[in-house]
């Protein structure tokens, strides 16, 4: 499902960061870890395509991603995969209900609203459809964020540290939520981490 | 959800910067289309009040007032001229028409004018119901004053001193409607019409009774009309031949219509170089007015010139500004799969709703300025503006506005196509 090899990516003039090979299969799942400033959120941001290698290449569901032109890449990257940023990203001028139709819009086929009722009932958020997300808690937010990365059903999820602002209770309930979630869409799901808590909920790991 | 809704959230999202750029906006654009309506209207109304003359004759003074009052009925008269001054123009062979007009007395606001019948016909006013006068003291009223003081057939009124409402009454002469105009869109509209002997008679007999030795029918009293000649040839011997009387009748002025254009470069010169009257030449008299209008009006729009620029600014600087803080929104939107053309897409949507309402705003403004200054006018004035829907030249405005709005959203979108996503999701 996720496949790459002798990725290679530099900021600048500063030393390139090697990444070791990833081969994912379909529904699998996959933590990455390391200490902070490793490059760990660079790796999530090259397997989505946001930033572009200077050597190596990565292919997601079979289709490697240098071959496809900035407007394709944008479109796939809207269809095929669900990003969840460890900083929460959300359209501020729209309430909670309108950025996931937002989310879905992109998507060629009619918004499913089923799919849309069942998520926010999952995160609990049904009643908080019609807020503002600057009124929304940080628990909230965080499953806000989470539900932005997975209502599109895409075929990955590159999670970056979706633990990391959390306590144990939480960080349990959100791994298995992100568990379940990638189960219903069959999903494969990538997280970056360098959250202990998390190790032991996955057997796939890569360590940078 | 589409894209405009998403531009049509951002834009309410920053209710204070969406206020100052509208408000601009609409401010130069309501100027502008106000100015040229004014302007517009007014030159053509005038032009259509002043088309059936081609010269007035009337007592000395400024040859504009001659025209304001006598033609458009806007200003008081200069005075009073007697019928024997005008005598060779009737018969010239350069006019082709005279038509003398009395006036200075009023009914609540509205002139009471005394003439021929032929003024009526000057002006294509035609009959909405009674008929023409007849005799003395029958009125035909215009269109706009018998709505305004709604006067109906067989109506009866007495008349006031002086050409506003108010002053002394004529009581012992009875106007009666017997005629109403259809609209004509001129001057006829706000005037009632008589015939000449009714404005002879209302006066000579008020006079009368001021003025016990004097005989009825033969003296003049038009002090009213117009006080600088009242007084020098106050009392006729009444011993003089109707003609004689008739000739020293006086009139407020006399509209006359050349039959060869050669009237128009020689009558007025000859006229004021050798007569005790003085000739203005409507057409000449107005354009001079809207000359020194238009220098207003051109200053008007230079200063909504400068609003309109300003107002493309601070659009492009609210563009600009909202950009530069939704950078790390419109980076999200690329990870959600929109491309760099929908989120310019974003920009222009927001720039051109700004455009297109401010437009609106600023019409509606700029009409609802044209329907206040109506109010006003007709009050005052008997002149009514209409509300008329968009002008091509607006159209061409609205345009142009677009346009700036449009080139203001691209410059200020540039930065989107240098968008670094990863980076601006990662940086706080």
């Amino acid at each position: 499902m996720v496949k790459t090899s002798s990725l290679t990516y530099a900021y600048g003039d500063e030393q390139e960061m090697v990444f070791p090979d990833i081969d994912l299969p379909l529904g699998q799942h996959l933590l990455i870890i390391g200490p902070s400033g490793i490059g760990k959120t660079t790796l999530l941001y090259l397997m989505a395509g946001l930033l572009p290698p200077v050597k190596g290449n990565v292919a997601i569901a079979g289709k490697e991603l240098d071959s496809l032109s900035r407007r394709e890449l944008d479109k796939f990257r809207g269809e095929q995969i669900g990003l969840i940023f460890q900083q929460y990203h959300f359209i501020k001028s729209l309430n909670v209900q309108d950025n996931l139709v937002l989310r879905q819009s992109i998507l060629k086929n009619p918004i499913d609203k089923d799919r849309r009722h069942k998520l926010t009932e999952r995160l609990g958020l049904s009643e908080h459809l019609n807020k503002k997300v600057t009124e929304l808690s940080q628990g909230q937010q965080q499953r806000l964020s989470i539900a932005l990365g997975l209502i599109h059903r895409p075929k990955i999820i590159l999670a970056d540290e979706p633990t990391s602002n959390l306590d144990d209770v939480n960080c349990v309930k959100v791994i298995n939520l992100l568990k379940e979630e990638a189960e219903i869409c069959k999903s494969s799901l990538v997280i970056i981490t360098h959250d202990l808590r998390v190790m032991s909920h996955f057997q796939n790991r890569v360590e940078l | 959800m589409n894209l405009g809704y998403l531009a049509y959230r951002n834009m309410v999202s920053k209710p204070l910067n969406l206020l100052l750029s509208l408000l601009l906006l609409s401010l130069s654009v309501s100027l502008v289309t106000f100015v040229l309506q004014l302007n517009k209207q007014l030159s053509g109304q005038l032009n259509k009040n002043i088309a059936p003359f081609d010269m007035v004759v009337g007592a000395k003074g400024s040859p504009l007032q001659l025209v304001l009052s006598s033609v458009l009925h806007i200003d008081v008269p200069t005075g009073n001229i007697k019928l024997k001054d005008i005598d060779m123009l009737r018969k010239h062979p350069f006019v082709e028409k005279t038509i003398p007009v009395s006036y200075g007395d009023n009914y609540k606001g509205y002139r009471l004018l005394g003439t021929e019948l032929e003024y009526l016909e000057r002006y294509n006013a035609e009959l909405q119901e009674g008929r023409l006068f007849q005799k003395s003291f029958e009125v035909v009223a215009g269109h706009g004053v018998s709505t305004r003081l709604n006067l109906k057939l067989g109506d009866t009124f007495t008349s006031s001193h002086g050409l506003v409402g108010g002053g002394d009454g004529h009581d012992d002469h009875l106007y009666e409607v017997i005629g109403i105009l259809k609209p004509t869109g001129s001057v006829v509209d706000q005037l009632l019409i008589s015939n000449l002997e009714s404005v002879w008679e209302a006066h000579s007999h008020e006079d009368a009774e001021h003025d016990e030795s004097s005989e009825e029918h033969h003296d003049d009293s038009h002090e009213e009309h117009g006080d600088q000649n009242g007084h020098e040839h106050e009392h006729e011997d009444g011993e003089e031949d109707k003609l004689e009387e008739d000739k020293n009748l006086e009139i407020t002025s006399l509209l006359v219509k050349f039959k060869s254009p050669l009237g128009m470069v020689q009558l007025p010169r000859f006229i004021n170089e050798n007569t005790s009257v003085q000739a203005a030449l409507p057409g000449f008299e107005i354009q001079r007015l809207m000359g020194l209008l238009g220098s207003g009006a051109t200053t008007i729009n230079g200063i909504a010139l400068a609003i309109l620029l300003v107002s493309g600014l601070s659009i492009f600087i609210s563009l600009l500004k909202t950009i530069r803080e939704r950078r790390q929104e419109l980076a999200l939107l690329r990870t959600y799969g929109f491309h760099t053309r929908q989120l310019l897409g974003l920009a222009l949507l927001e720039g051109v709703f700004l455009a297109l309402i401010g437009f609106v705003a600023g019409w509606i403004l700029g009409r609802l300025g044209i329907w206040i200054l109506s109010g006003y006018m007709s009050a005052t004035y008997g002149y009514t503006f209409q509300i008329n829907g968009p002008e091509m030249i607006e159209i061409l405005l609205m345009v142009t506005i677009l346009v700036l709005a449009i080139i203001a959203a691209l410059m200020a979108s540039i930065s989107i196509f240098k968008l670094n996503v990863a980076k601006t999701l990662s940086n706080e």
